[in-house]
C-alpha cells in the first residue's frame, strides 16, 4: 500500500510515494537516485548511511521512511555552495587526502557537518566524538580529523 | 521483507487504542533496534506504531526532580545541563551510548523496555531511584524500576500498555552520581561491565572538604580515600547498581546497606567492592570471562562511588579538570 509524503529533502519541497516498510536510504538511493548516500552494514554500526535530519546526524538505513514527513532533510548531494562549488568539507577531504576508496566518505562528511553547524569551533575530542559512529576501514582516521580540523580553522 | 503498516498517533490514548485494536501491531520509538530486528527477519511485525510524535513522551521536567519522557532521546538527555549537574549518572550513560547518530534517535524508553541486561541507562536510573510511569487500557500505574526488570529482554510491562516517563527524585548538592561503562573500545561497543552509583555525604564539622585538590592530581583512590577518612566524610546513604552481572540490571543493595552512615576508608571500600562482586552472577560472554567480570566489579564500584563523590566536592569542573576515573 503506497503513501504519500511531503517533505524538505535538500532545502526543496518534494512529494515521494512510498511503502511504509522502506527505510529512507531506500527512498534516497533506490527511488530518488540519491547514490550518494551509501549502504554499508544496514544495522546502523557503520555510519556510511549518515544524513542530517532537521539538524541531526542519524542513520538513515535504520529510519522508518514515514517518519521524513514533515521533516527537512540534508544528503551530501545538497551540501554544495549555491555557486556550484563544493563544500569546504568535501574541499578540506581532497586536500588532505582523507579519501581513500571513498565509501565511507559522505557519511563522514554528514557527520562532521553535523557537528561544525552546531560548533564552528571543535575540539579534537568534540571532532572524534561527532564522528566515532562511522567506519572507515582504509585511512585509519588521521586525515579525516585533520580534514575536519582543518575545514573548521578555515571558516 | 514483509509488509507492514505504520501509524503515527499523536497521544498516548490513540497509541494504546490502535495498539489494542491492530492484529500483529508493534511500538517503535527511536527504532535502532525495531528496525534492526526487523532486516534480520526477527520479527514480522503486521503494523508498527511510532511513539515518536507523541508530545506527552518528549518531554523532560525537572521540577521537583526530574521526569524524562520514554521517547526523549539520549542526545537529548546528553545537553541537558540539569541532568548533568544533578543526575550525572544518567548523563554518563546517555554520553557513550551507541554512537552520535544512533543516540540521535534512539530512546530512554527503549533502553530500558527492551530490557538488555546491558543497558546502559538501567544502572543509572536504578541508583537515582527511577520509577516509570506506565499508561495502559486500564490507566496508569507507578512501577519501580527495581521492580521492572524481569528478565533478558522481559518487563513489568502488560500487553499495550506503554512507558511514559521516568520519574526521579529531588537530590539536593550532598549528592553525587555517576556510571562507569567498561568497555573495550570507548564508541559503539556495549558493556562488558556497567557500574552506578549514587552517595549522599556529609563531613564532619566543617563545611568544606579540605583535600579537595587530590581529585586534581594522580594519586591513587586508596590515598584519597584516606584523606577523606581522616576529615571524616560519611556517606549518608548510598544506591549500587550493576549491568552485565545477572539476567537483568540488578541493585548491590548488601553493598549499599554495608556503606550506609560510615565514614569512608580505603577498608570500607575494599570491603563494598567485595559486597558488590558477591552479589553479581556474572557469566562467561564473547564481551568477557566471569571471573573477569567479578573482579572487575572490585575495582569499578570502588570507582563510581570515588566519581560521584568527586562531584560532590567539585561540582564545578571548569574550575578543576575533571579526573579520567
Amino acid at each position: 500500500m503506497k503513501k504519500e509524503l511531503t517533505f524538505t529533502l535538500n532545502g526543496e519541497a518534494i512529494t515521494a510515494e512510498v511503502d511504509p516498510k522502506w527505510t529512507l536510504l531506500y527512498l534516497l538511493r533506490e527511488v530518488l537516485d540519491l547514490t550518494g548516500t551509501k549502504e554499508g552494514c544496514g544495522y546502523g554500526e557503520c555510519g556510511a548511511c549518515t544524513v542530517i535530519i532537521d539538524g541531526r546526524a542519524v542513520n538513515s538505513c535504520l529510519f522508518p521512511v514515514m517518519e521524513a514527513e514533515g521533516r527537512s532533510i540534508t544528503t551530501i548531494e545538497g551540501i554544495g555552495l549555491k555557486d556550484g562549488s563544493m563544500h569546504p568539507l568535501q574541499t578540506a577531504f581532497i586536500d588532505e587526502g582523507a579519501v581513500q576508496c571513498g565509501f565511507c566518505t559522505p557519511g563522514m562528511i554528514m557527520s562532521a557537518k553535523a557537528l561544525l553547524d552546531a560548533n564552528d569551533k571543535p575540539t579534537e575530542e568534540e571532532i572524534k566524538d561527532a564522528i566515532e559512529g562511522n567506519l572507515c576501514r582504509c585511512t585509519g582516521y588521521v586525515k579525516i580529523l585533520d580534514a575536519i580540523k582543518s575545514a573548521a580553522g578555515g571558516r | 521483507m514483509t509488509g507492514y503498516e505504520y501509524y503515527k498517533p499523536k497521544t498516548i490514548e490513540e497509541a494504546i487504542k490502535l495498539m489494542g485494536s491492530l492484529e500483529g501491531a508493534r511500538y517503535i520509538a527511536g527504532g535502532t533496534d525495531v528496525m534492526v530486528l526487523l532486516r534480520q527477519k526477527k520479527i514480522a511485525p503486521r503494523c508498527m506504531i511510532s511513539l515518536r510524535n507523541i508530545a506527552d513522551l518528549t518531554r523532560i521536567d525537572i521540577k521537583d526532580g526530574l521526569r524524562v519522557g520514554s521517547a526523549v532521546t539520549h542526545s537529548a538527555i546528553e545537553e541537558n545541563e540539569h541532568i548533568k549537574k544533578r543526575y550525572s549518572a544518567l548523563n554518563d550513560a546517555t554520553t557513550h551510548l551507541g554512537s552520535r547518530q544512533i543516540r540521535n534517535v534512539a530512546t530512554i524508553g527503549g533502553n530500558i523496555c527492551n530490557a538488555a541486561p546491558s543497558a546502559d541507562t538501567a544502572c543509572p536510573l536504578l541508583v537515582l531511584d527511577a520509577r516509570a510511569i506506565i499508561a495502559g487500557p486500564k490507566g496508569a500505574r507507578e512501577v519501580d524500576l527495581d521492580d521492572f526488570f524481569l528478565g533478558p529482554g522481559s518487563t513489568a510491562l502488560e500487553k499495550d500498555e506503554i512507558v511514559k516517563e521516568f520519574v526521579m527524585p529531588p537530590f539536593d548538592e550532598n549528592t553525587g552520581s555517576a556510571y562507569i561503562k567498561h568497555t573495550r573500545r570507548q564508541a559503539m561497543d556495549l558493556p562488558i561491565l556497567g557500574v552506578a552509583a549514587r552517595i549522599t555525604i556529609s563531613v564532619k564539622d566543617e563545611s568544606e572538604v579540605r583535600c579537595r585538590d587530590m581529585f586534581c592530581t594522580i594519586d591513587s583512590i586508596s590515598n584519597i580515600l584516606s584523606r577523606l577518612k581522616e576529615e571524616g566524610l560519611k556517606c549518608e546513604d548510598a544506591r549500587i547498581a550493576m549491568g552485565v552481572v545477572a539476567p537483568r540490571p540488578i541493585r548491590a543493595k548488601k553493598a549499599e546497606a554495608a556503606l550506609k552512615g560510615k565514614i569512608v576508608s580505603p577498608e570500607l571500600f575494599e570491603e563494598i567492592g567485595n559486597i558488590a562482586a558477591g552479589e553479581a552472577q556474572p557469566r562467561d560472554s564473547i564481551r568477557g570471562e566471569a571471573w573477569y567480570r567479578s573482579e572487575m566489579i572490585r575495582v569499578l564500584t570502588k570507582r563510581a562511588l570515588i566519581k560521584a563523590i568527586d562531584r560532590v566536592i567539585r561540582p564545578d569542573e571548569a574550575i578543576y579538570p575533571e579526573r579520567l576515573w
